[in-house]
């Protein structure tokens, strides 16, 4: 979003903060080039704050630039970066925290002597007027510290219901404050109430706000420890990096801020740093530990022309990389916004909870009445002080909070979880159906495999024509394919140090292969089918070709002038734990179906190799969606892996699509889940904490649920008439303070969570 | 009796009446002035915005309370989750909107408010 607020042009104002204005006369100089600005309607800068506000179309990095070409240093309030953010808001959860703290003391100085003496049998009514002298000493210092301890909860409600709107203060104020006022009117008033109704409730105010205090302290705290991933993920970011820069014409290397490296900047890193931006290495070799990102636990080889990305961690050796993408474009800066996103995105099962509690506090003053009248109309003497007690423990148990909390805390530690596996979840509604999913569609290249498939067989059936002939045809015709079977032959042609052809009349023809001429030569290259339609005659080579596929390889036809010459297979080497990752959906009840457009014998035996029996093969690339939409049709809800760029429609419409990156190359927008690494764990993984999460997020709803719908009954005294049990309202008041604090625990409960061991 | 429990079902109309029933009419327009939304006590101040159509905006918001679920507002109907720092503001771009009415509000709800596109 900040990146937004600093490309996009602003029309409302904006606020610049500004550094080295030491003096007043500073002021004119800086408001004169602001206003010098194309677009800026108006400029004035408070000296004392030190920051100047501009209103009018203009980017802020203009107006920096205006405001650094005067000598003096100017930054965006918009552009306070993540890590700072978090720290301030540490800062200030601290001050809060110690300062609710201080108010819990207060309260709880003058409720817990009060309440050991009520709990000792002192009487705590007003008949003599020394008591009542007493008391209303005691009602005074209970206001001071209504005041003092609990301003914040009556302020809120105020403003609140001046809004028309009700929230968890309206109740603790109600609450709070009809104990307090009814006690004050016995104090002033005792004849005008029944003798039993004498009684006064300045314990319940003093200990209520006290023990909420506390809760939100504690809760405070708590929440806290839910952006730990964050904070690991900001924690990652390298503050300096040191760039080769020609300074008086001598080539230096010098560190500077992470925020003053500019794009192409070469940055030089030594064993040991972290890469600061991302780029690509143009100089050295070193291995590359990226499983903060990853999850992936081996260090990566990386040499000339390869990518580094920001956050890693370089180990052995030292490179000079050029920067492609600095700043909020970093692959990692993607990643950080992406979880903040998802973290206070919501599943929909967090909706009802939402609508509850959208009529959740205007409906528990309701009950409250509703409970006052039932005593005062049905009740036992003294009726007023049981209609009394039972409005304020009514007002005081309900707990809108735990129910506003259940959800979100649920989806922040969830999310930040999945992160840290290598698992990046987009938002609260891919958590949720990820939980679900039934059936998951694999994609065989890239996914299943390596993606990285390479020359296994030549075998010449025109003896005319050496291998190196042959290998020097079907490369020059792939050169113009982008398949990645196209690349592997091409790269081993190269390898090989053969000199390709140019080539003409290259047609692709969708599923069959490609067709060229190469110096008057025509040529087909590709599949059975591209064979049978040029009539092509193939013989027993179709047996020989059946025969590569059975050993999961991908036979293609190469013919010269419309006569056969040879076969040349293609392999894709199946990752290393592809087998042990299938096997885990599998256990876990997940029909796995794989789905390539390769031809069906490849195809079967890649499936057979790693356990798969259901197989789509020959699927054209347009077809995939309608696999993924048949098996919808049977009843499953559909997870489909792919590498989320030709496979961007399946991914769309499958219920969560699961784009798998290789590291660095993620393709982090295109898809409802990314698994950072190659390894399919990754999915059992998003799945498993997906599970785990919407398994917390429904203790923590049923919890709150079952809290407010036991608790709101409890005090209004529907188990009097049977038992005799009247709750008291300092009992209710620590329940409600618990209440959202066991919903902030057992959401922490998550981050000890781990994915099964593989 | 009569009296009291008269005043009690009043009381629980009045309830009713205020919160729910009730539709605020002050609207602020962000299209013609510089708004800065006070965060504060439990309300967004303003809470009910006008903006326009097909236009992008950007709404300041300065926080002073210091609750924790007061530190995020969102914009669930644009993906858009922002943190605010407290005591300083912050500016959140908003795109180009259709026309209707969108929430604004904090994690857990306490804080609402109201986007009137028109």
């Amino acid at each position: 979003m900040s990146k937004l607020a600093k490309n996009t042009v602003q029309t409302a104002s904006q606020e610049l903060i500004i550094d080295g204005a030491s003096c007043a006369s500073c002021v004119g100089k800086i408001e004169k080039a602001l206003r010098a600005v194309a677009g800026v309607e108006s400029a004035a800068m408070n000296f004392a704050l030190r920051t100047a506000q501009v209103t009018g179309d203009v980017e802020a990095d203009s107006l920096i630039k205006a405001v650094e070409s005067i000598g003096y240093n100017a930054k965006s309030t918009n552009e306070a970066s993540d890590d700072e953010l978090l720290d301030e808001k540490e800062i200030a959860d601290e001050k809060y925290y110690s300062s609710l703290l201080k108010q819990m003391w207060l309260a709880l100085g003058l409720g817990i002597p009060l309440m050991i003496y009520s709990l000792a049998g002192g009487p705590m009514t007003v008949d003599t007027t020394l008591e009542r002298i007493v008391w209303l000493f005691i009602g005074m210092m209970c206001l001071g510290i209504m005041y003092f301890a609990g301003k914040h909860f009556y302020l809120g409600a105020w403003k609140s219901f001046i809004n028309h709107s009700a929230n968890m203060d309206t109740l603790i104020a109600l609450g709070t404050g009809t104990a307090w006022i009814y006690s004050m009117i016995v104090v002033f008033f005792p004849l005008a109430l029944p003798e039993m109704a004498r009684h006064v409730y300045f314990e319940a105010t003093a200990m209520i706000i006290g023990l909420i205090n506390l809760g939100l302290a504690l809760e405070v705290k708590a929440k806290g420890r839910t952006s730990e991933a964050i904070k690991r993920l900001l924690g990652l970011q390298a503050k300096t990096a040191r760039v080769v820069r020609a300074i008086d014409g001598k080539e230096q290397e010098i560190d500077i801020a992470i925020a003053d490296v500019s794009l192409n900047d070469i940055v030089r890193v030594r064993p040991g740093e972290k890469i600061s931006v991302d780029g690509i290495v143009v100089q050295g070799r070193t291995s590359i530990d990226e499983s903060m990102l990853t999850g992936e636990p081996m260090p990566v080889e990386k040499s000339e022309n390869d990518e580094v990305v920001a956050g890693t961690l370089n180990k052995s050796g030292s490179i000079l990389f050029k920067a492609t993408r600095v700043g909020k474009d970093t692959a990692l800066a993607h990643i950080i916004n992406m979880v903040k996103r998802a973290q206070n995105s919501k599943p929909p099962i967090g909706r009802l909870a939402d609508v509850i509690s959208g009529y959740f506090v205007p409906v528990i003053m309701i009950i409250a009445i509703v409970s006052a009248l039932a005593w005062l109309n049905f009740g036992p003497d003294p009726a007023l002080a049981f209609a009394v007690v039972s409005a304020t423990t009514v007002l005081i148990i309900a707990c809108p909070c735990a129910l506003g909390l259940a959800t979100p805390m649920s989806v922040m530690v969830g999310v930040g979880k999945a992160a840290e596996a290598g698992v990046l979840i987009r938002n609260g509604e891919a958590l949720q159906s990820a939980s679900k999913i039934t059936a998951m569609v694999l994609d065989k290249t890239g996914t299943i495999t390596a993606g990285a498939p390479s020359i296994t067989d030549i075998i010449i059936t025109d003896k005319a024509y050496s291998e190196n002939d042959l290998l020097t045809l079907a490369a020059s015709i792939e050169s113009g394919s982008e398949h990645p079977l196209a690349e592997a032959i091409v790269d081993s042609a190269l390898e090989q140090g053969i000199a390709l052809e140019s080539v003409s009349d290259f047609h692709a023809i969708t599923g069959q292969g490609v067709q060229a001429t190469i110096k008057g030569q025509q040529l087909l290259f590709g599949n059975q089918k591209l064979m049978l339609s040029n009539k092509v005659a193939l013989n027993d080579s179709v047996a020989k070709a059946q025969q590569l596929a059975d050993e999961a390889k991908t036979p293609m036809y190469l013919a010269i002038d419309k006569k056969l010459a040879a076969i040349i297979a293609v392999s894709d080497p199946i990752k290393e734990d592809s087998v042990s990752a299938i096997k885990r959906l599998q256990a876990n009840g997940i029909r796995v179906v794989m789905l390539t457009g390769d031809n069906s014998a490849t195809a079967h035996a890649v499936a057979k190799k790693v356990g798969i029996n259901e197989v789509f093969a020959d699927v054209m690339p347009e077809d995939k969606a309608n696999k993924v939409a048949e098996l919808q049709a049977q009843g499953e809800i559909v997870g489909m892996t792919g590498d989320g760029i030709n496979d961007a429609p399946a991914l769309a419409l499958a219920n969560v699509g699961f784009a798998i990156g290789t590291g660095t190359d993620v393709a982090i927008e295109s898809a409802d889940i990314t698994l950072m690494r190659g390894s399919l764990h990754g999915l059992a993984d998003a799945i498993a904490i997906s599970k785990a999460t919407l398994r917390n997020i429904k203790q923590n709803l049923f919890g709150a649920f079952i809290y407010n719908v036991a608790g709101v009954p409890f005090a209004a005294g529907v188990l009097y008439p049977f038992f005799g049990l009247l709750l008291n309202p300092v009992i209710a008041g620590a329940a409600m303070a618990f209440s959202s604090l066991t919903v902030v625990s057992n959401a922490n409960r998550l981050r000890l969570f781990k994915p099964k061991d593989h | 009796m009569m009296i009291i429990n008269l005043m009690g079902l009043l009381l629980i109309a009045l309830i009713v009446w205020w919160f729910w029933l009730y539709k605020p009419s002050n609207v602020v327009d962000a299209s013609t002035e510089n708004i800065t939304i006070i965060v504060n006590n439990g309300i967004y101040q303003p809470s009910r915005i006008k903006v326009v159509p097909g236009k992008k905006t950007t709404l300041q918001f300065l926080r002073k309370d210091a609750i924790s679920c007061a530190a995020t507002v969102l914009f669930p109907d644009f993906d858009i989750s922002e943190e605010l720092p407290l005591e300083a503001k912050k500016s959140v771009m908003l795109p180009a909107m259709s026309a209707g009415e969108y929430l604004f509000h904090c994690p857990m709800k306490m804080y609402t408010g109201t986007l009137i596109v028109e």
